[in-house]
């Protein structure tokens, strides 16, 4: 092999630039992340269905807007449309795949149930790098308490 | 070969890759078929990186045991020469320092590709003028592609670092749509398509075009559509595909889950384009480094460039020639350089 220092230093730059996946997660482990459903609400639709809350999951007593997978892959989809629904239209009101009707709110619907952002939201939202920008205007449920206490205090 | 020939033949490639990607997804998705997700979830896409590294690494070993025999840069710009004309440094380097900026210029820049030219015929006469578009499609394509691959380290990496946060904030600043849109993808979908059109618009470039040249081509349009495809139409449950490819790096794979027939689709096209990459055209990646008409300087009548190949020839010297035929040349009356020894 010709310029055998210059070959082999340009190959061990491209392996471990290659590689870095691999290397850079030696001794790790990064384990799915699970999205808590434990939550007062939640707890209390539970106990209304006389099961708990893991029974009544499995079940299917207790649902979301639509279906579970649609949910995973679709929220952001379905929060887009309910912007474009609640803003441009003024409808508000949402005919969920359960026979329910829902309000069209991010606050009031879904952040009602789950009122766990870090445990639920972040979870993934964080092992994803998806910074969402829901945030920067909607209060989360622990914002909004802090919120009022802060108007009582006034 | 013909252009429907080599446009059927890759079109027909594409297709086959695609369909197989296709049948293992619906396997996973309709026919819970774990074996099928293992294949072509965990084993496949082992077996294509093993393929790449290794394949790159030959290809380049078998590049750098070719010796160069004559000093031949290709150069487009005065040559060092006398003190009082000026060499182009970049254009014509002498020194090592000026051939590495010039190896940079044309790795990160394009430098050829900016300099061609498109002649053109204006009241009978040839008329050359600048013809770039190739070049910044190029650049864009080629730009775009790595920021691509860089921010899907984002399903390798646990915490992903912040330079990752930050090149995808900048990659979808323009927060259209929810996952936003990132710029790359388009872009590099629509450079790709301009690469593709350019092949087959142009005769002279479509004579010259062959199914190498546009399988990479339609490798790569699928993975884009794919990709963008899962990111904005069909979403697909990322969190899940994270979990997968976390366990592939961390050598814990975890059983691979129904994510959807557009992913397994994407993941084996994946696969096909890094296991052919080192056996393609595609290897100009490392095959820049290694062009001996860029990476050698223009020095050739300051400095002999040593033939490595120079082979022991057995040769006949003029003295052993005389020794051969003494006797003969005397007889003839040729003149000798030394007399034979018996005539002393």
């Amino acid at each position: 092999m010709y310029d055998k220092g210059k070959v082999i230093t340009g190959l061990a730059i491209f392996f471990l630039v290659f590689t870095f996946p691999f290397w850079s997660n030696i001794g790790k482990t990064a384990p799915m992340p699970e999205r808590s459903l434990d939550t007062p609400v939640l707890q209390e639709m539970a106990r209304e269905a006389g099961l708990d809350l893991e029974q009544a999951l499995k079940e299917g007593a207790i649902n979301c807007v639509e279906d579970k997978d649609y949910i995973v892959s679709q929220h952001m989809h379905l929060l887009n449309l309910w912007r474009d629904s609640v803003v441009r239209s003024g409808n508000r009101m949402y005919a969920g795949a359960f026979g329910k009707r829902h309000e069209m709110s991010l606050s009031k619907s879904c952040m009602n149930c789950h009122s766990n952002k870090k445990d639920f939201c972040d979870r993934c939202h964080n092992y994803m790098n998806v910074n969402p920008y829901c945030w920067d205007c909607h209060l989360t449920p622990e914002q909004m308490g802090t919120a009022s206490d802060a108007e009582v205090k006034q | 070969m013909n252009v429907w020939a080599s446009l059927i033949l890759s079109l027909i490639a594409i297709g086959a890759v695609a369909t197989v990607g296709a049948v293992a997804g619906a396997a996973v998705q309709f026919f819970d078929l774990s074996a099928a997700a293992w294949l072509f979830g965990v084993v496949i896409p082992y077996l294509a990186f093993v393929t790449f590294i290794a394949g790159f690494i030959y290809r380049v070993t078998t590049w750098a045991r070719s010796p160069v025999p004559f000093g031949i840069p290709t150069v487009c710009g005065q040559a060092k020469s006398l003190p009082w004309i000026k060499q182009s440094r970049l254009e014509s380097p002498f020194t090592k320092l000026e051939v590495v900026a010039r190896m940079a210029l044309e790795i990160l820049c394009f430098r050829s590709l900016f300099r061609n030219t498109r002649m053109t015929f204006k009241g009978g006469r040839p008329l050359y003028g600048p013809n770039q578009w190739l070049w910044v499609i190029a650049l864009a394509f080629h730009y775009t592609f790595l920021v691509i691959v860089i921010r899907h380290m984002r399903f390798f990496t646990e915490p992903i670092p912040g330079v990752l946060k930050l090149l995808e904030a900048l990659d979808g600043f323009l927060q259209i749509g929810a996952p936003y849109v990132l710029i790359s993808g388009f872009v590099m979908a629509g450079a790709a398509t301009f690469l593709l059109l350019r092949r087959l618009a142009f005769a002279n470039i479509r004579y010259i075009s062959l199914p190498n040249d546009y399988f990479p081509l339609f490798l790569i349009l699928t993975i884009a559509g794919t990709g963008i495809l899962m990111r904005h139409v069909f979403k697909v449950d990322i969190v899940a595909v994270k979990a997968m490819m976390m366990g592939i790096v961390t050598f814990h794979p975890v059983a691979p889950m129904d994510i959807g027939m557009l992913f397994y689709i994407h993941l084996f096209c994946v696969c096909v384009l890094i296991a052919y990459f080192p056996w393609s055209k595609l290897m100009h990646m490392g095959g820049v480094f290694l062009s001996p008409t860029r990476n050698l300087p223009n020095n050739t009548r300051a400095v002999r460039h040593e033939n490595p190949w120079n082979y022991p020839v057995k040769v006949h010297t003029y003295e052993e020639y005389e020794e051969e035929f003494r006797e003969k040349m005397i007889e003839a009356g040729l003149p000798v350089e030394k007399e034979a020894a018996e005539e002393e």
